[in-house]
Formats: C-alpha cells, sequence, structure tokens
C-alpha cells in the first residue's frame, strides 16, 4: 500500500464511518493477530526492559536525559534509513554517543541537564536533515519519529532480542550496587563502590534501552516506556522488590494493549501506547494519594531499645 | 604559616585514653606528620594521632579547616599530601567492611523509592554485584539492626517520609550492618533538635562501650558529645590540638591555635566559645574539602 492510497483509505473511513472507527476497527482482528507476533514478542521484551531500566530513571532522575538520547537515537536511525543500513544498529550507536556524552560531561544534574538541552536540538535538527534527504517511502520517517509495529521483521527481532538480552544480563549484574550508587551515592562511596563508574555502566545500559524503544514506539515517545510506568509503581509502593515488578507490569500492559488496539487501525501505535502508560500513571496516582492521607502510626519519637543511656 | 602544637607531653597522641584499658591493644587507625593541602592552602600538617578501639573522638574545628577531608582519608578516598597512614594495620583502602561511615543528616530526596530496612539492607549487601542469594539471613540481620537503634516502627516507611531523626537512626543501622570497627561520624547531628542529637550520640556511644568500634565524629558544636569524649581533635588555621575535652576546649589552647583571642567560658555544663574567628575563606579546588555543599 503506498502512503497515498493509505491517507485515502483513511479519508474515506472518517466519511463512511466516524472517526472512532478509524481508531478502534477490529475487523478480522484473528487474521491481522497472526500477523503481529514478532511484534507482540518485540512489546513483551520492551515491557520488561523499560520498566525496569525505568526504575532506575526515576531513582537518578534521568527523565530528561532519556529524552535527549531519544532524540540522538532518532538522528543515528535517520543516517541509517538514509544510507540504507540497518535502522536498528544506526539508533544504537547515536543512543550510546548521546548517553556517553550526558555521562561523562553531565556529572552533576544541574551539568546534565545544560548538556542534554545542548545536544537534544543539535541531534534532532541532524535526524530532520537526514530524514529531508531521504528519498524512500514516507511512512519509514514517521515510523522513526512516532512508532510502528507491522514493520517488525526477522532479523530485526533478532537484533532486539539480542540487545534486551545484553541490557536484561547488565542490570541484574549491577542491581544492587545502582540502587546504592543511586539512592545513596555518599555511603556507597564510602563503601568503595565505584559511583563514577556505575553511573556512566547506567548510561551505556539506558543507552542501549532507549534504542530498543525507539524501535517500536518512536523517539518522540519513549518516555511513556522508560519513565511512566516506573512512575507510576513509585506512587504505590516503595519496596525494591514490588517495585520493579509492578513496573515491568505496567509497562508490558501499556506496550501489548498499545499493539492490540493499534492492529486493526491505520493510526500508529504510539498514540495507544502512550494513552495507556498515561491511564495506568493516573490510576496509580489517584490510589497512591489516597493510602498517603492515610497517615502513617506515629512512631514513638522518644523510644529507645534497652541498654542505651541518653545522656542528659 | 603560623602553627598551634600540642604543647605539652602530656596531650601526646601515643598515650591511649582511658577506655582502651588493655594496654596490648592496638589503634585501628594511625597517623603519622600527616598533612593535607589545597595548593598553598594547608588544612592540617604534621598531625600524629592513633585512634583506639572504644575509643570517641570528636574532631572539632570551623567551616574548611578540614574535618571532613580527615574522613575522606581515613576512608581512603583522598591521599594525605604527606606523612604516613595506616588504617586496621594497613595503608587505607577503599570500602573496607570494617569501616562503618554515617553521612551528614540531610533529607533523602523524595524520589528515594526505598524503604528504611532497604536502606539497612543496602549497608550490609549493597556492594555485591548480581542479584541477592540469601534474602532470608540478611532479612534477619537487617532486622536485628533495625530494632537495635529503636526503628522498628518505620521499617517500613519510605526513607523520604522519615524524619531527620529517624533517619539518622536508620544511618547508624546501616553504618554498623558490617559490623564494623571504626565508625566515621560526618556531622551527624545537623539540624537534628536537642532530643534527636541526644538518640544518636546514645546510639553511636553504647556501640563502643558494647563492641569496642572507635568513633570518629565529626562536629562543629561539641556540646551534644561533651560528657562522651575522650579526646578532642580541634582543626583550625592549619593547625590543631589533641586532648581531651578539659585540656584542649580551654581560653588558652584556642587562643593559641586561632592566634586570636578567644574566650572559652563553660555554663552549666555547656562549653561556649566566644570570639573564634568564623569559616576560613574557603576557596574549594575540584572535589574540595567538604565535598557537597552545606546546607
Amino acid at each position: 500500500m503506498t502512503p497515498g492510497a493509505e491517507s485515502g483509505g483513511g479519508l474515506a473511513a472518517r466519511g463512511e464511518d466516524g472517526i472512532w472507527q478509524q481508531i478502534f476497527n477490529f475487523d478480522q482482528y484473528g487474521e491481522l493477530l497472526g500477523l503481529v507476533h514478532g511484534s507482540l514478542l518485540a512489546g513483551a521484551l520492551l515491557g520488561l526492559v523499560g520498566g525496569l531500566a525505568g526504575v532506575f530513571v526515576i531513582m537518578r532522575d534521568l527523565p530528561f536525559a532519556v529524552h535527549g538520547i531519544s532524540e540522538l537515537s532518532f538522528a543515528g536511525a535517520a543516517a541509517a534509513l538514509l544510507m540504507g543500513v540497518n535502522i536498528v544498529a544506526g539508533s544504537i550507536v547515536g543512543s550510546l554517543l548521546a548517553a556517553a556524552a550526558i555521562g561523562m560531561l553531565g556529572v552533576r544534574a544541574r551539568d546534565r541537564n545544560s548538556v542534554i538541552g545542548i545536544i537534544m536540538p543539535f541531534g534532532l535538527g541532524l535526524g530532520v536533515l537526514f530524514l529531508a534527504l531521504y528519498q524512500g517511502r514516507a511512512a519509514n520517517k514517521f515510523g522513526i519519529l512516532t512508532g510502528q509495529i507491522v514493520a517488525v521483521d526477522t532479523p530485526q527481532l533478532s537484533w532486539l532480542v539480542g540487545v534486551s538480552a545484553v541490557v536484561l544480563t547488565a542490570l541484574a549484574l549491577i542491581w544492587r550496587p545502582l540502587t546504592f550508587a543511586s539512592a545513596d551515592p555518599e555511603v556507597a562511596e564510602a563503601r568503595g563502590l565505584p559511583v563514577r563508574g556505575l553511573s556512566l555502566g547506567f548510561m551505556v545500559v539506558l543507552g542501549l534501552a532507549v534504542a530498543l524503544c525507539v524501535q517500536i514506539v518512536g523517539a518522540l515517545l519513549v518516555l511513556a516506556l522508560l519513565v511512566t510506568p516506573a512512575a507510576a509503581a513509585a506512587r504505590l509502593t516503595a519496596s525494591p522488590v514490588l517495585l520493579p515488578v509492578l513496573s515491568v507490569v505496567f509497562a508490558f500492559v501499556a506496550m501489548e494493549g498499545g499493539i492490540l488496539l493499534a492492529l486493526g487501525s491505520a493510526i500508529p501505535i504510539s498514540p495507544y501506547v502512550t494513552t495507556l502508560s498515561f491511564l495506568i500513571y493516573l490510576g496509580c496516582r489517584l490510589v497512591g494519594s489516597r493510602r498517603a492521607r492515610r497517615a502513617r502510626p506515629a512512631a514513638v519519637a522518644g523510644s529507645l531499645p534497652d541498654g542505651v543511656k541518653v545522656d542528659t | 604559616m603560623d602553627r598551634a602544637q600540642a604543647p605539652s607531653p602530656a596531650a601526646a597522641p601515643l598515650s591511649p585514653p582511658a577506655v582502651a584499658a588493655d594496654s596490648t591493644a592496638t589503634p585501628v587507625a594511625s597517623l603519622r606528620g600527616a598533612a593535607l593541602s589545597y595548593g598553598d592552602r594547608v588544612l592540617w600538617q604534621d598531625l600524629d594521632l592513633d585512634v583506639w578501639p572504644g575509643e570517641f573522638l570528636a574532631v572539632l574545628g570551623p567551616n574548611g579547616s578540614g574535618k571532613t577531608s580527615l574522613l575522606r582519608v581515613l576512608l581512603g578516598r583522598q591521599q594525605p599530601t604527606a606523612g604516613a597512614l595506616t588504617v586496621l594495620g594497613h595503608p587505607p583502602r577503599r570500602g573496607g567492611r570494617h569501616i562503618g561511615y554515617v553521612p551528614q543528616q540531610k533529607s533523602l530526596p523524595a524520589h528515594t523509592m526505598l524503604r528504611a530496612r532497604d536502606l539497612v539492607r543496602l549497608g550490609l549487601e549493597g556492594h555485591r554485584w548480581g542479584l541477592p542469594l540469601t534474602p532470608g539471613t540478611a532479612r534477619r540481620r537487617v532486622d536485628e539492626l533495625l530494632e537495635s537503634v529503636g526503628a522498628t516502627s518505620y521499617a517500613d516507611v519510605p526513607v523520604g517520609r522519615l524524619s531527620g531523626g529517624e533517619q539518622q537512626r536508620v544511618r547508624i543501622a546501616q553504618a554498623l550492618a558490617t559490623d564494623p570497627r571504626i565508625l566515621l561520624c560526618d556531622e551527624p547531628l545537623l539540624s537534628l533538635d536537642l532530643q534527636h542529637q541526644r538518640t544518636v550520640t546514645a546510639l553511636v556511644d553504647r556501640r563502643r562501650r558494647t563492641a569496642s568500634t572507635a568513633v570518629v565524629f565529626v562536629t562543629h558544636e561539641i556540646n551534644p558529645v561533651l560528657g562522651l569524649v575522650d579526646r578532642v581533635l580541634y582543626l583550625a588555621r592549619g593547625g590543631h590540638r589533641i586532648g581531651p575535652p578539659d585540656e584542649v576546649m580551654t581560653t588558652s589552647a584556642l587562643s593559641r591555635l586561632y592566634g586570636t583571642h578567644v574566650d572559652v567560658v563553660r555554663v552549666h555544663g555547656r562549653i561556649v566559645v566566644v570570639g573564634a574567628p568564623d569559616a576560613v575563606p574557603v576557596h574549594h579546588p575540584t572535589g574540595g574539602p567538604n565535598g557537597g555543599g552545606r546546607p
């Protein structure tokens, strides 16, 4: 189908069935479902990667960095598209360059934000340049920015699986020291943890995770997978086990739900994913604030265990 | 640079304090002729100091006098500019489990998604790579530690929602998680009210009495720990003075140290220092003497 025919069909559908038919269309759903099992698998992986990496994005206060990395990932993908090489590889290269720059130049939060603010428009500008030079299908261009599902083919899927495996292994390996270094850097450093090395290491992992998510939800909407689910989970719990589990569940539901809803329609997948993700966050916020209003039982301030002599 | 050095042999650092009754005890930390300077600015020099098991040593001095830097040196995070240093019989290494560290009291940020028990658990095994393998044992140890500081009732509360005093109790449990032989405390009482100051100092004091853990306690205010300390290390203007509080916290000793007349007055068992020049003008190089900024 050419882009022209696609938009023509869209207009016709709007005339006959109205806008809702265009957004939610479940005709021939069974047949379509058979075509996208690759995408569903990719979605599940992204849910896992996004949900887990998101925990540290929130803990280390990095949402803006995620956005900055995704714009350079977009530039990398656009360059790859223009040169006719693997788009996943292109977006990974872009992501890693951005993550390394942010990690090395922006150690302190204030420096980091300016570094990101400087890198981001540059990346976006490069991306726009490459896309403008690209002569191929318009749908390819649009896909990098706003996501695509049907486009997940077997070679792309094996890339996704491979990179996901690297990200998940790295996260499992550094999970505890990274938690320590993120939540409590001073004491972690006193205990001899390489706090700066962990920070750089996580930026690389984050770069890979962003590059993965860009493939499906697009560069503009990566935050919906890497920030919103973990932020929603943090509204409900502070348990170091429950929090990542909930975050993964939320990212998974947003991702797979988004794919299933988007399946029959002519609209890109991203609005479905971002809307689901946002609704989950709203729900968690509501539940969380209701819970916070019930004040915790007042601790007895002066109570001390036996044998502790308070000097007066 | 004029320097006030410990004048009398009585204050010589080699004499162990009364707590270390065992005469065969070896110091847990030992500095000889140690100095630390940033460019031209000398924080301290010719520092001879032995810290004994079970000793409570308070480190005092104005802002920028190198109190926190001394802790960084003991932690192996910073090299002294000159002199020899051993910690537990070795040159200081980064990250020994035998050193506990209680940082400055400052509120943990709201996005710290940890409960009190998780912060303690990080002290126990947060430095280990990979995923935890023996959750049961660690959980029991964390429960014990929380109970030992009286924090059981808020063990499951996110740390961001604890008061400053509660956070510091949890911090002490965290620092004691590995059963350390030295406890380094960096202004742990800052911005705590009197009641919580007493609680925190009592917990630290119990630890050194029951487990013979040496305590190096950086503070800008001696009164909360006055009844507990064995010795004071007072740093000012590149010089220092070591000795029992009664010898160091005197008008003559501090006047010599500051190079100007300073009055030390005792009022109802509290010590008031009047006329001490405030913070030395500080020009921190990267990672300066105080590390992070002060509130």
